[in-house]
């Protein structure tokens, strides 16, 4: 066999082997999400998505939505500013040298630290020490301890991936250095951010062991959307309410729930919660072009 | 803080002392052209004894220039010898390479705008640089050419709507883009027209000089003949300083030519100064006509 000839056969099954990978990303992706909706039909419904849960027969999921989609919110208010900024600062500021080396590896140490230890930390702090008891805010601030550090790492790999030309361009034009973060940076590193929010939230909706122990495992009674007063407990828009969310909700209707309509609920709610991620990362995504696109006119 | 010297009075400065490595300046080639610096107009740029280190390594070695204003100046030389270095000293672009450090004066009206207390971005606020890759940004056409007012405060729509009309009639793009410059992309043009976008960009903030390093360098010859059209038109108007490692591109468009070389330490320096066509036709230095002549370089 010629050289080229076996070359090319090289090729071939390097290409094949490739292709192999990423036709089995994505049979597992679809195996999942098809295994949990066939599950679902015939449990998700209207009444289902936005009834209230009960102990005693298929009820519904919508306050454990409710609350995912708050502490989600409520953690992405905390982590996306704090963690861009992170990031600006270790890209554009921080340089070479010890303290930077430092920052960095602490990142990568609370980043890996399990989520059940960040959830007992949580428990000390933000519930114990605050005395606020089992709270939304609790379990957001719990999740932003270990979410904060992998946001920043990943704003700050948007805004090193960044052109230097563009850096150069507006330097050059006679504008400062926070202008040129602000009007060129930024604004070319928005994938790269919305990447980090994605794969962020992915975490956050998915979290359940850092939440037990800060935002309640306590089935939600009746919510009253009514009551806006944000300091009341009772209050589902107050950052104080106990907040089971749909992944807590799942734990705990595998790990202690009776009957046999529970395996009904949890695979209808395993494959919202599924669906919720789908729809969060497509809307991202639009999102993202959409601001893209405002703040660069093109 | 030292302020620059306002634009519209430029104050009269004293020609520069004689230094070792410049050459008597040859009299004037082209009657009642630009390309004496005489004696009566101050530069409007100039470099006393700038030496550039990057780090410990010399990189250029005790640089005199003088550049007579609304001319153009093409800096030659071969490659490695320092031309873009010494280009960027003029508007404080050196600062952003953190080993790099300049020493002596650069002179922008006669003010020292190399040193400390002088903030770059006043700098750079009236210096433009047209770079040799075109880079606009990834925004449309009229983003580009608003970014500079922008920046510097500039905030009526109308005021802003005006200097993106006039900055890419300047640059002799309008015609091309003028249907859809708020909608398309800077990205969405030609290689030669995302280089005079460039160049509209610089003119919007009005600057009283544009260095352009090897500006038509990733361009093809058609392109090329545009932005040398465009440096004429200029050349009135704007003090101009352009890097080329074409010689015919200096000899078509320069009033005056500096020729630099690396020496044995490999440290650029400034051969000679003169008007262009002396150094093409007439140069005082051996190395000059070697390199000129095509021996060398």
């Amino acid at each position: 066999m010629t050289a080229m000839r076996r070359a090319i056969l090289v090729d071939r099954i390097a290409t094949g082997i490739l292709w192999g990978i990423g036709i089995f990303v994505v049979a597992i992706l679809l195996a999942i999400i098809g295994h949990f909706l066939l599950a679902a039909i015939g449990t998700l419904s209207p009444s289902f998505l936005f009834g209230e849960p009960s102990d005693t027969e298929v009820g519904g999921i919508g306050p454990l939505i409710w609350n995912s989609v708050y502490i989600l919110v409520l953690t992405l208010l905390i982590t996306v500013p704090l963690g861009t900024l992170g990031g600006i600062y270790m890209a554009e500021y921080a340089g070479e040298g010890r303290i930077t080396n430092i920052i960095r590896f602490s990142q990568e140490l609370i980043s890996s630290v399990p989520s059940i230890v960040v959830g007992m930390f949580g428990l000390a702090l933000f519930v114990n020490l605050t005395h606020w008891s089992f709270t939304a805010l609790g379990g957001a601030l719990a999740l932003a301890v270990f979410n904060l550090p992998l946001m920043s790492r990943l704003a700050e790999q948007a805004i090193r991936a960044v052109p230097e030309d563009e850096r150069a361009a507006s330097l050059a034009l006679g504008s400062t250095k926070w202008q040129t973060i602000v009007h060129v940076v930024l604004p070319i590193a928005i994938p790269g951010l919305v990447t980090g929010v994605i794969l962020t939230a992915g975490r956050i909706f998915g979290e359940a062991a850092a939440l037990l122990f800060t935002a309640g495992v306590s089935t939600p009674t009746h919510y009253e959307f009514g009551n806006l007063n944000l300091t009341d407990p009772r209050s589902p828009w107050s950052p104080f309410h106990t907040a089971t969310t749909l992944s807590v909700y799942i734990w705990k209707l595998n790990s202690d729930a009776l009957g046999s309509f529970v395996q009904q609920v949890a695979n209808a709610s395993a494959a919202v919660l599924i669906l919720m991620v789908l729809i969060f990362n497509l809307g991202a995504r639009g999102l993202g072009r959409l601001l893209q696109r405002r703040v660069t006119g093109a | 803080m030292t302020t620059l010297t306002p634009a519209p009075a430029p104050p009269h400065m004293p020609d520069l002392p004689p230094s070792p490595d410049v050459r008597p300046m040859m009299p004037v080639m082209r009657p009642g052209g630009r390309a004496a610096l005489d004696s009566d107009v101050a530069p409007k740029l100039g470099m006393r004894r700038v030496n550039v280190y990057y780090g410990t390594k010399r990189a250029v070695r005790d640089v005199d220039l003088a550049i007579p204003p609304n001319a153009v100046t093409a800096f030659i030389g071969p490659s490695g010898c320092g031309k873009s270095t010494i280009l960027r000293c003029f508007n404080r672009m050196n600062d952003l390479i953190p080993s790099a450090r300049v020493e002596g004066e650069v002179l922008f009206n006669g003010d020292d705008i190399g040193a400390k207390d002088v903030q770059p971005v006043a700098v750079r606020q009236r210096i433009g640089l047209v770079f040799q890759k075109p880079n606009p940004f990834p925004m449309s056409i009229y983003e580009n050419v608003a970014y500079g007012p922008r920046r510097h405060g500039v905030k009526s729509r109308a005021a802003i709507d005006e200097v993106v009309e006039k900055s890419l009639k300047r640059a002799a793009i309008w015609d091309e883009v003028k249907d859809d410059f708020r909608r398309k992309s800077g990205l969405a043009l030609s290689g030669g027209q995302q280089q005079r976008l460039c160049i509209a960009r610089t003119l919007a903030t009005d600057p009283e000089v544009i260095l352009m390093d090897e500006p038509c360098s990733a361009l093809d010859p058609i392109a090329t003949l545009k932005i040398e059209a465009l440096i004429n038109e200029l050349r009135s108007t704007v003090t101009i300083v352009i890097v080329t490692h074409n010689m015919q591109q200096a000899s078509r468009v320069s009033d005056r030519t500096a020729f630099f070389t690396m020496g044995d330490d490999r440290a650029g320096y400034l051969v000679e100064v003169g008007p262009t066509l002396q150094i093409f036709t007439n140069p005082g230095e051996q190395l000059t006509e070697d390199y000129v002549s095509g021996r060398f370089g």
